[in-house]
């Protein structure tokens, strides 16, 4: 694939990798035989991956979470799902392109399905809006799992989110109301439901279709009350602490995991998602089949009961007079 | 006594006429910061922080709230053990746990909410309040243990619930835990709707972020106290984001109410009649 963007940290892997096609299109030549020398260089480039990859802050995969080469969840939806028919309508103000969702078949079987889309370029991303939603697209959500309730499929969320869109009209229409509504509608559903935090998980946007049975989350992705920018514009008035606030927030997947926030982990290919999404996606396609599969055996009872509990759980405190 | 808390040197017993105090300062007088008008500090505690020239509404503190709102002496405390934690080992300039010290220090509160139950007009409800002088009411595990507590009580009681809400939001020192709370108390929330007891979220200034994006705007009725500041995203953030100025008035009480987002404007002198009012009719 095409790599016009690179992350300060990639640059020696990209080096070495393309210093070892130059070799194969020589090689190709067939004057001189490189086999030796490129199979050396092909082993530095695997241990060097893993090197830089075994040791990455947590700003780093902030980095990695945001990567415009990183797919999205039309590239899951394509991939893992088959016979998608999209709902477009929140039946209120308007049809809300940074949230994608409809019916789909996952596995042969029917499934709500919806995710945060975000752009790839300009105009693309005016039309996703950069997958910041509006009112509108947490109203389609919310229509969405109703619609999974009462024809009882399962609900598959995929979040990528840099925030639900702060402007004037999202205002105007209530998107605090609009999240509000979704978390408690969620928290009402007695059908089976996953999400999957693929890219970026930021706030209230991201929340607002993730109250769900299971949570799981990709490696190099993120999760978190705020973004790492705007929380030190706050703390520090200076949005450029951005790497500070990204350490302090503790967000990555690994921190998540260590809270029992999170139920799995998903591996990425090595290097990334983005170094290969069909990889990628089908460790998600594993990890959704073992968890709906479980889910499945509950009772609807059961489900909405484990998911109060588990959500009832949530928070660090002490009891001490 | 002195007359102005902050002027030490001017006694009663002085005959000349006193100098008007600066704006916003507290001793016997009281200048209104809308108006400019000067009251009295006792009359204008009297009326709940509220101008008796202008009807500017100032912050109220918790327990002032808390009296105002339920029959004499009814509200008892609860939860009180619960005590806030450093899950994250959260720093920035200051350590979260030396802040959690410092600002406990200076308020006598151990988090931003108070929960228990009390009367209002007789009537038995679970409520709970926000104090904005903690941490800007911001919410994190304490908080969102407390409004689940709120709603579990009244489940358990089958009596009404009630939230007043003054809060910048999910606390950002508790990271991930603090945007778990919007899900565990609009879940706890959902659980009590089926008793079938009203449950009023009242939003006072200011409302915003992730509370007003998970209970506060769950209320069965929502009422906002007159020119409040409610909204989701705070007006700074969305000024940057679209760089233009907002126009006046928006995101305030009346700017919500015209756009249907809230049921109604209570100003303060009124709401516990109207609070009784609507336990009365809803039960
Ligand atoms: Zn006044």
């Amino acid at each position: 694939m095409s790599r016009t963007y690179t992350l300060e940290f990639e640059r020696p892997l990209l080096a070495l990798e393309s210093k070892i096609d130059e070799l194969k299109q020589l090689s190709g030549g067939a004057a001189v035989d490189f086999t030796d020398e490129i199979i050396k260089l092909e082993r530095k480039a695997k241990k060097l991956q893993a090197e830089i990859f075994s040791d990455l802050s947590r700003w780093q995969i902030v980095q990695l979470a945001r990567h415009p080469s990183r797919p999205y969840f039309l590239d899951y939806l394509g991939q893992l799902f088959t016979d998608f028919f999209e709902i477009e309508g929140d039946r209120r103000f308007a049809a809300d392109r940074a949230i994608v969702s409809g019916f789909a078949k996952f596995d042969g079987q029917p499934v709500v399905v919806m995710g945060h889309q975000k752009g790839r370029g300009t105009k693309d991303n005016m039309l996703r809006n950069f997958g910041m939603a509006r009112p509108e697209g947490y109203r389609k959500a919310r229509r969405l799992f109703d619609l999974a309730e009462r024809f009882r499929l399962p609900l598959v969320t995929f979040i990528d989110t840099p925030g639900a869109y702060p402007g004037i009209g999202a205002e105007e229409r209530g998107q605090a109301e609009a999240i509000a509504t979704n978390l408690e509608v969620m928290s009402s559903l007695s059908v089976p439901s996953v999400s999957v935090v693929i890219g970026e998980g930021a706030s209230g946007g991201a929340i607002g279709i993730g109250v769900t049975s299971r949570i799981l989350m990709l490696e190099y992705a993120w999760y978190n009350v705020i973004s790492p920018e705007s929380c030190s514009s706050i703390l520090y008035r200076d949005a450029s602490k951005a790497q500070k606030s990204a350490e302090a927030l503790k967000l990555t997947a690994r921190d998540l995991m260590g809270f029992g926030i999170i139920d799995e982990i998903v591996k990425e290919a090595p290097g990334g998602a983005h170094r290969d999404p069909q990889f990628t996606a089908e460790n998600v396609r594993t990890a959704l089949r073992r968890h709906l599969a479980e889910l499945s055996q509950l009772s609807p009872e059961q489900l909405v009961r484990d998911r109060y509990r588990k959500f009832r759980a949530m928070g660090v405190f002490t009891s001490e007079e | 006594m002195a007359w102005f808390s902050k002027n030490k040197k001017l006694t009663a017993a002085s005959d000349k006429v006193p100098q008007l105090p600066a704006k916003g300062e507290v001793g016997l007088w009281k200048k209104c910061d809308a108006c400019d008008e000067v009251a009295y500090t006792q009359d204008f505690e009297r009326n709940w922080n509220v101008c008796p020239s202008c009807g500017a509404h100032e912050a109220l503190p918790v327990r002032r709230r808390l009296e105002m709102i339920c029959d004499r002496g009814s509200f008892e405390e609860l939860d009180t053990d619960l005590t806030p934690q450093d899950p994250l080992g959260f720093a920035d300039q200051k350590r979260y746990r030396d802040r959690l010290k410092s600002t406990h220090k200076n308020t006598g509160l151990k988090d931003a909410f108070l929960s228990g139950v009390g009367l209002v007009g007789d009537v038995p409800v679970s409520i709970g309040c926000f104090a904005f002088e903690f941490m800007g009411g911001s919410m994190g595990s304490v908080v969102g243990e407390k409004v689940t507590r709120v709603f579990d009580r009244a489940y358990e009681r089958r009596i009404p619930a009630m939230v007043f809400s003054s809060t910048g939001g999910a606390r950002m020192q508790e990271g991930i835990f603090s945007l778990m709370q919007m899900a565990k108390t609009s879940a706890a929330l959902h659980r009590f709707r089926s008793v079938r007891k009203p449950y009023v979220s009242v939003m006072l200034h200011p409302t915003t972020g992730g509370v007003a994006a998970s209970f506060a705007w769950l209320g069965d009725v929502v009422i906002a106290e007159p020119k409040a500041l409610i909204g989701f995203a705070g007006p700074r953030v969305i000024e940057q984001t679209i760089r233009e100025k907002l126009p006046p008035g928006f995101q305030r009480s009346e700017f919500l109410l015209e756009h249907g987002m809230v049921d109604a404007i209570v100003p303060r002198g009124e709401l516990r009649a109207k609070l009784s009012q609507i336990f009365s009719l809803l039960g």
